[in-house]
């Protein structure tokens, strides 16, 4: 192919440039989520995350110092101090009004009602005076319009961790997640193992009900489950949703692992017969270390799609704040801090960590199962 | 930390539980049917007849209760009333066809149905075939198959912050807008735009599919034979004639197993539409009005009976797979 296209210089130019612009676009939504998730959350409210390498303009309101802490020289009162508290920052522009909230430049003396003036210097630096004495409490609302370099954070990931209860969400996800994994691998493998090569009555319709059964949409299965889980005595708990997993799994996995184990030569399972191993010994000892490809790729798949699951841990698991996994706690705060982008972006990083890691170290395997099942014969 | 300890000892206590299983029931029946002495031939019959139903035991039952059963207590469930005991007749069939939001949800998951798995298959096309022919393919392969392992709830926050809208006078931190207002456009508020709202939630599961789409059909692009492409272009087609004439022709299979897999995974979306819009102006599908009714309308009778419409559309899949794997055996 390579040799085809090299021909065309443009073409090839063309190709590359189609394929930046589709990688850039699939990528840049997730970017964002990154880069927004490490930002200073007042910056991040402010301007867009693409922006978040340069400087940013930011229109402030602060408040001076109180009444308590004026001075008086002669018949003039003075209150003074730092619009930035403690911190650093750059004045570009001042007012006293929220009419006029950048009318003056730094440095200026500006005066304001009954006789008092102010001044904002480009350090942040201020001073009020007034002929008669502040009386405020709360100080005077000065508007200020800074510019400030940019903040990168690791806040807003301890704060969804310690504080918003995402720590202890991943903590849950783990535990529903290892053995609603692992379970449904052995017991998959032995009913595989059977459908490809032991010979009983109706194997065919066996084979054909688990194809069958790889399409039933959940949605069924959830009014029956509940009301079952309730009537057993079940109820909502791990043990329910590990169940659920395994046996929503099981499908997928019994056809993945039954296509190649039946795929495995037959000569191998053939001589270890004439030798008089029965079954069980050729599954244990013969397909087992044979089909590592195969139960990691099935491996992987339910890894990712019960991690990432939320319909099946809403409903058989607890909403309340100890039992929430990432998902249903993501969803939550959805609702609850649709705002707060800084504490969505952080936990949605969070929560998609762990799969992009499995994805992108194991992502062999992925494909293979993939491919394993759904090109049936190319 | 002491629910994973849990977790560790179901692991244990599970697999522990299935060997012992396995190995015990295979134990059992050479103890009872063994291989050698004077029946040694009638044993072994006995025991290879058994031992499959061994082996399938705890899958089928799993099965059975996981998956059958449901589907038939579903249809029993639709004839009945919200607590599931009282028997109602055909009420719930004649409530839905009259119920304008389950005809808004019907509405709007065939159009699900038909962009997303045509976008999804046709973007994946797109990039297979180009990423097939450069030097850095697999990277890009594996950028743009990434959204896979996130999940639904996480691809909507990503895209909620991709959508998000200010008021006018603010500057706008979502893309989509503060692209807009750069071409000096008026920023929208996009999920809250009925019908419209609708494709902006199925980009998300597009986004999401592409990916898959892409994996799939570049494996069956590279198992063209090379000899037809190469007879093709001996003969003067160019690199368009070829995809459309040579190859396309070849890779209708594989596009169809896409392209149903995908619709399947349409009709039970569910997390997508919760997390953007909860079925709010106008965007609402079946699986999460589904799930309405059964957890806010507390009403197992009528949320059984589409569960049933969603399973409906599944069948010609379902009937359709089958027949598949007879035609292979």
């Amino acid at each position: 192919m390579d040799s085809i296209v090299g021909k065309n210089s443009a073409l090839t130019w063309a190709v590359n440039i189609s394929v930046v612009v589709l990688v850039l676009l699939w990528t840049i939504p997730t970017f964002g989520l990154l880069v927004s998730s490490v930002r200073d959350k007042d910056q991040l409210v402010s301007s867009g995350w693409w922006t978040s390498f340069s400087s940013v303009e930011r229109n402030l309101i602060k408040r001076s110092a109180p009444a308590s802490e004026q001075s008086q020289t002669d018949d003039i009162y003075l209150l003074k101090g730092n619009v930035f508290g403690e911190e650093v920052g750059v004045i570009t522009a001042f007012g006293w009004n929220s009419k006029a909230p950048t009318a003056f430049t730094p440095g200026d003396t500006v005066q304001m009602r009954k006789g008092k003036e102010l001044q904002i210097n480009a350090d942040g630096s201020y001073l009020l005076t007034s002929p008669i004495p502040f009386t405020s409490k709360k100080g005077s609302r000065l508007f200020v319009t800074s510019v400030e370099a940019p903040i990168f954070t690791l806040d807003n990931y301890s704060e969804v961790l310690f504080a918003e209860g995402i720590g202890k969400s991943f903590l849950n996800t783990m535990t529903v997640t290892i053995p609603a994994t692992i379970i449904p691998i052995l017991i998959a493998a032995f009913a595989a193992y059977a459908l490809a090569w032991m010979e009983f009555p109706g194997r065919a319709i066996m084979l054909a009900m688990v194809v069958g059964l790889l399409v039933v949409p959940l949605q069924m299965s959830l009014i029956p489950l509940l009301r079952l889980y309730t009537d057993v005595g079940i109820g909502k708990g791990y043990l329910g949703i590990w169940l659920a997993h395994t046996g929503f799994g099981l499908p997928l996995a019994i056809y993945l692992l039954r296509n190649y184990i039946a795929g495995l030569p037959r000569e191998v399972i053939e001589s270890a017969r004439v030798d008089g191993a029965n079954d069980f010994v050729i599954f244990v000892k013969i397909i087992l270390p044979l089909s590592f490809p195969a139960l990691a790729s099935f491996a992987i798949f339910q890894f990712l799609w019960v991690w990432n699951d939320l319909l099946i841990a809403t409903v058989f698991l607890g909403n309340n704040e100890e039992e929430l996994v990432m998902t249903g706690r993501l969803r939550e705060m959805l609702g609850s801090r649709g705002g707060n982008w800084e504490i969505l972006t952080a936990s949605a990083f969070v929560s998609i960590f762990v799969p992009l890691m499995v994805f992108f170290s194991l992502q062999k395997y992925l494909v293979r199962g993939l491919l394993s099942g759904s090109v049936k014969g190319g | 930390m002491e629910q994973m300890l849990l977790a560790l000892f179901t692991v244990v206590v599970g697999v522990l539980g299935c060997i012992a299983y396995f190995v015990g029931s295979n134990f059992i029946l050479d103890v009872i049917y063994p291989a050698t002495g004077n029946k040694a031939t009638q044993n072994i019959q006995r025991s290879t007849a058994i031992r499959p139903w061994l082996f399938m035991g705890p899958a089928i039952i799993l099965l059975v209760v996981y998956l059958v059963y449901p589907v038939i207590n579903s249809v029993w469930l639709s004839f009945h009333g919200p607590s599931g005991k009282e028997f109602v007749g055909i009420d719930n069939y004649v409530w839905l066809f009259g119920d304008a939001k389950f005809l808004e949800s019907f509405f709007n998951n065939m159009m699900w149905l038909i962009v997303v798995p045509a976008a999804s298959t046709f973007f994946g096309l797109i990039a297979a075939t180009l990423t097939d022919r450069i030097r850095w393919g697999n990277i890009a392969k594996s950028l743009i198959f990434m959204p896979m392992a996130i999940s639904f709830i996480g691809a909507s926050i990503i895209w909620k912050f991709v959508y998000d809208y200010r008021g006018d006078s603010d500057d706008q931190i979502g893309i989509l807008n503060a692209l807009m207002v750069h071409f000096g456009a008026e920023p929208q508020a996009w999920i809250a735009m009925p019908f419209w709202n609708s494709f902006f939630l199925m980009v998300i599961l597009i986004w999401i599919q592409t990916g898959f789409a892409m994996v799939i059909l570049s494996a069956a692009l590279r198992g063209i034979p090379e000899e037809t492409i190469e007879a093709a272009i001996l003969d003067g087609a160019n690199p368009f004639q070829v995809f459309m004439k040579i190859k396309m022709p070849q890779m209708w299979g594989t596009v169809a197993v896409v392209w149903t897999t995908i619709t399947i995974l349409v009709l039970k979306v569910f997390d997508i539409v919760m997390a953007m819009t909860n079925g709010q102006w106008g965007s609402q599908v079946l699986a999460n009005y589904m799930f309405d009714w059964m957890f806010r309308g507390h009403d197992f009778g009528r949320s059984a009976t589409i569960a049933l419409v969603i399973m409906v559309l599944v069948l010609p899949v379902m009937v359709w797979n089958v027949r598949n794997l007879k035609n292979e055996n």
